[in-house]
């Protein structure tokens, strides 16, 4: 999924401050896993700015609403009638919603409630971590289903580097070498000989330095 | 026993205190309570095994959101007890009681009354 995290407070109320009228907008998706944007997190957000404003004395409407995800036009067409209403949008959802709903309602304001973060998995419940950069080209068949794309902090497709020290990474004691945890999970496999085999030049043609990207099923468009 | 404590307080009954999230505080504050605290068991005897726990970690967020916002986090509190102890009851709520009376009234309260 991808992670996000919501925004201090006062960054949020420097977007909106002179705004009469905020619709927060959350999204039952991703965000609402981590915790980040969804209806928890828009109503909790949503009665702070109405106690914020209260308290400066501003007379501020600050509405809710969340959808079942920002980032399809069926779901966004759900805020069509209401979203002329406000003078802003508050998106709790990830960089993807809050651009979508930008798109969508082109004469509106979107603001980001949340700083989005990567594509991670729960760990346990309030920790996230990376796993996926979305190269656009996946090795994890031949590196035992451990990305060293994502989790090594060089990208290094032939290691360990001599940073690896006691399957950590140099750069934190708590990060794992990834190419520790790879070398241990094919063993695991009974598939060491393949550590041996070493990586071609890794295409990166499909990964962001090529400029944004677009995926298209041609099957299934209309 | 025939305890006193100050008739301003009400109580809201939840399950265990596990059940009281962020927005619940967040919402009796936004009301016009000039405080809100939560009373949770011993810690470590949480027969739902960490409900106290979760409480707690949820006034301290929302305690710092209300702190961000100049409303206040001090309005919140959490205080532990058995269920036998009537007597420290009674004292926890004199004692949140005077602690509110001397941060003064809600200032959203006040806010909202002027706006209107």
């Amino acid at each position: 999924m991808i992670v996000a995290k919501q925004k201090p407070i006062d960054e949020i109320i420097k977007m909106v401050a002179d705004c009469g009228k905020i619709l927060v907008l959350g999204c039952n998706e991703c965000v609402t896993v981590c915790e980040a944007g969804g209806k928890k997190e828009v109503g909790v957000l949503a009665s702070a700015l109405r106690m914020y404003f209260l308290n400066q004395g501003k007379e501020v409407v600050v509405d809710e609403h969340t959808l079942e995800r920002q980032c399809d036009h069926e779901y966004l067409e759900e805020i069509r009638d209401i979203a002329d209403k406000y003078d802003a949008i508050l998106s709790l959802a990830c960089g993807v919603g809050i651009q979508f709903t930008a798109e969508k309602y082109h004469d509106r304001p979107v603001y980001p409630g949340v700083n989005t973060c990567f594509l991670g998995a729960t760990e346990q419940r309030g920790v996230w971590t990376e796993r996926c950069q979305a190269c656009g080209s996946c090795i994890l068949a031949e590196t035992g289903g451990i990305c060293p794309v994502s989790r090594c902090a060089k990208r290094v497709m032939n290691g360990p580097c001599g940073g690896s020290s006691n399957g950590k990474c140099e750069i934190s004691k708590d990060v794992d070498c990834a190419w520790q945890l790879i070398i241990d999970r094919l063993k695991a496999l009974g598939r060491l000989e393949d550590y041996e085999k070493v990586m071609p030049l890794k295409d990166w043609s499909t990964d962001r330095a090529g400029g944004p990207r677009k995926v298209t099923k041609e099957e299934v468009m209309d | 026993m025939r305890l006193e404590y100050p008739a301003n307080v009400k109580i809201i009954r939840v399950p265990c205190t596990g059940k009281v999230d962020v927005i619940h505080l967040l919402r009796a504050l936004e009301k016009g309570a000039d405080g809100a605290c939560v009373i949770g068991c011993m810690e470590g005897s949480c027969y739902f095994k960490g409900g106290n726990y979760r409480a707690r970690k949820r006034v301290e967020q929302a305690a710092k959101i209300l702190d961000s916002i100049g409303v206040g986090g001090q309005r919140i509190r959490m205080y532990n007890l058995s269920s036998g102890e009537g007597t420290l009851f009674a004292q926890y709520a004199n004692e949140f009681t005077e602690h509110i009376r001397a941060l003064g009234p809600n200032p959203i309260k006040k806010a909202g009354k002027k706006a209107a």
